[in-house]
């Protein structure tokens, strides 16, 4: 501690080269912070997703459905406690801008399947007791102002217009909530058998199933036997984890991991070399005050740790800086809740945030500190003399 | 530290050699010298003769080339960087030419810098710190930084930097070398005073006739060789 003022002499010896310099590290935080929310916003459905569920979709692609006669079969394959099905709507509310994510499901399977979409007993059975009722996600559900009670007008160009009727039609029977911060509530669902008996084209089929197994450790064998039990037949199935169905989809987008740590990679290096010809620029010029450190009796490794603390400084103050107000910023609101369905800083990025900027704090003071520590003093002297 | 009548500083046949290219350029070529306990020595030479080679070996900044440093019961020459480094700490106050004070820093914390490395609590070092700043002179310029302070002032937190651990050897290096007169004599009253009325033992290098006379005896440096008379 007593050392800390020798520090900070260090550091406001030239104020506007360390300020410009915490400012670099300041904005790299930043970005990465951004970077990680927006990464876990695009892919955020792979960590949401349950060790124990599987997808069962068309072996094709995600786009063939599946006919819905398959439920019982997969409720007879051992080791599978429940199923449930949904199928992509791809409904419009007013303007295609208006893109939200919505699903004609079965209430008591879909509630009993994802646990980690929270309703109100009242709503779950209002949505029960209500044929074109609907439970929407409160992102979704405060972008757009809606409230329970409310007639919500949704054109589907994938399905068409429900029979007997010129657009699709739902009534908000319930606002759903997310038991973590990473569940996504941009999402609508309604009831299947609405859906079923209003649709004009292929009937009795589903977009996909979603299967609860007993035991996870045999999740390859049911995958499996689900997938054998469909062989050779018009709808072969692809039965896979939860979690590389939710990572394929994502990657629909690109492999936004790779995309953020190629940038965040890049700028780091950069603000390295920033940092590092900070500290070799300020360690240069502070050669004879470091001669006269050692010559008074600093030790070598005296003068290697003050000069590493004064980078580690520059570092950690800047990236906490930035993760702290990027994390204020991110807490704030979602920017775009029509492109990202959860946005917020996980608590992983924030701790390895940190952990960086550490890193980046040493190694950026590694070199100018091993010349400090190595510096001969009759040297340095002659050198400011 | 020297309870012994032997001198305080005996260097015995020191040379000191350095490498320039493929040269060999002997700066000290057996160099003997002994300096007593409370004695004011003025080390006098023409540049390059080689006096702040002398003073740095002296003060554990480099090493001889061969021969023998002692002070007090230290063999100097003999020390490991981390052991001179701890004793320079604890025997050693040097004072430059250029006054090194470290410019963002107040004069106090300059001051205090040696007793960073001490054990001593923060009140206390602030007493020492005081007390030192009132032996040179100058009580008030605690939080004066080193712009604000003329060269002679400057020149006397270097040396309240010296004293402030009490150490067993002042070494100056020219410490009047970048004053006008006024100053420069002002200084060497004070290094007068710690001489005499303190007990400290000075070894001060220096060009100058006028501050040599104020030392108790000095020695001529020439060629890598020490004499009592200068060099004709």
């Amino acid at each position: 501690m007593k050392f800390l003022p020798l520090v900070w002499a260090g550091l406001k010896r030239r104020k506007l080269r360390t300020t410009l310099t915490l400012l670099s590290v300041f904005i790299a935080f930043m970005l990465y912070a951004f970077l990680g929310a927006l990464r876990e916003a695009l892919s955020g459905g792979v960590s949401m997703t349950g060790l124990d569920r599987l997808i069962v979709r068309h072996k094709v692609s995600l786009i063939q459905t599946l006919p819905e006669s398959y439920k019982a079969r997969i409720e007879a394959v051992g080791g599978v406690a429940a199923v449930c099905h949904q199928t992509w709507f791809g409904g419009i509310y007013q303007d295609p801008k208006n893109f939200f994510p919505n699903m004609p499901v079965v209430p008591g399977d879909f509630l009993a399947m994802f646990p980690e979409f929270v309703l109100s007993d009242a709503e779950k059975q209002a949505w029960l007791g209500t044929r074109t009722g609907a439970v929407v996600g409160r992102v979704t559900a405060e972008r757009f102002n809606w409230h329970i009670g409310d007639r919500i007008p949704i054109q589907s160009p994938i399905w068409g217009q429900p029979a007997g009727q010129s657009q699709w039609e739902f009534v908000i029977t319930g606002i759903y909530e997310g038991t973590k911060k990473a569940t996504d509530t941009s999402q609508m669902f309604f009831r299947y058998d609405y859906f079923e008996e209003a649709r004009q084209q292929m009937k009795g089929q589903v977009g996909w199933y979603t299967v609860r197994i007993a035991d996870p450790d045999q999740a390859a064998q049911v995958a499996a036997q689900i997938d054998d039990q469909f062989a050779n037949s018009p709808y072969e199935t692809k039965t896979e984890p939860e979690g590389a169905f939710a990572a394929g989809f994502a990657q629909q987008i690109g492999d936004i991991g790779s995309i953020v740590m190629a940038v965040v990679g890049a700028v780091f290096f950069t603000i390295l070399l920033v940092a590092g010809n900070t500290m070799a620029q300020s360690v240069r010029e502070r050669t004879e005050e470091l001669g006269v450190l050692k010559a008074l009796g600093f030790s070598n490794n005296l003068v290697l740790i003050i000069v590493l603390l004064e980078s580690s400084f520059i570092a950690i103050l800047g990236g906490c800086g930035g993760l702290g107000i990027a994390w204020l910023i991110i807490a704030s609101g979602n920017p775009i809740p029509a492109l990202l369905p959860v946005f917020f800083l996980p608590a992983n990025s924030i701790v390895s945030g940190v952990l960086c900027a550490v890193v980046l704090g040493l190694v950026a003071g590694a070199l100018p500190a091993w010349q400090a520590m190595r510096l001969k003093i009759s040297a340095a002297l002659r050198r400011g003399g | 530290m020297n309870a012994s009548s032997q001198p305080l500083v005996h260097i015995s046949n020191v040379t000191k050699t350095f490498k320039r290219g493929s040269e060999d350029l002997h700066v000290l070529a057996g160099l003997d010298l002994a300096v007593q306990e409370a004695e004011f020595l003025a080390l006098m030479g023409p540049s390059g003769s080689g006096k702040s080679t002398l003073l740095n070996l002296i003060g554990g900044l480099d090493r001889p080339t061969s021969g023998i440093i002692r002070i007090g019961e230290d063999r100097v020459d003999q020390l490991a960087d981390r052991q001179q480094a701890v004793w320079r700490a604890r025997h050693i106050g040097f004072v430059f030419q250029f006054y090194n004070l470290l410019p963002a820093l107040s004069a106090g914390r300059n001051v205090e810098l040696p007793l960073l490395l001490t054990g001593l609590d923060k009140a206390d070092r602030r007493r020492h710190v005081a007390a030192a700043l009132a032996a040179v002179g100058l009580p008030d310029c605690w939080p004066q930084f080193p712009r604000t302070l003329s060269g002679g002032e400057q020149q006397r937190v270097g040396i309240a930097r010296a004293i402030v651990t009490d150490p067993t050897v002042l070494l100056c290096d020219e410490p009047t070398g970048d004053l006008d007169r006024k100053a420069g004599d002002e200084i060497l009253t004070l290094l007068q005073t710690l001489n005499k009325d303190h007990g400290k033992t000075i070894i001060m290098v220096t060009h100058d006739p006028h501050a040599s006379a104020r030392a108790s005896r000095t020695v001529y440096l020439d060629k890598g060789r020490l004499s009592d008379q200068p060099s004709a």
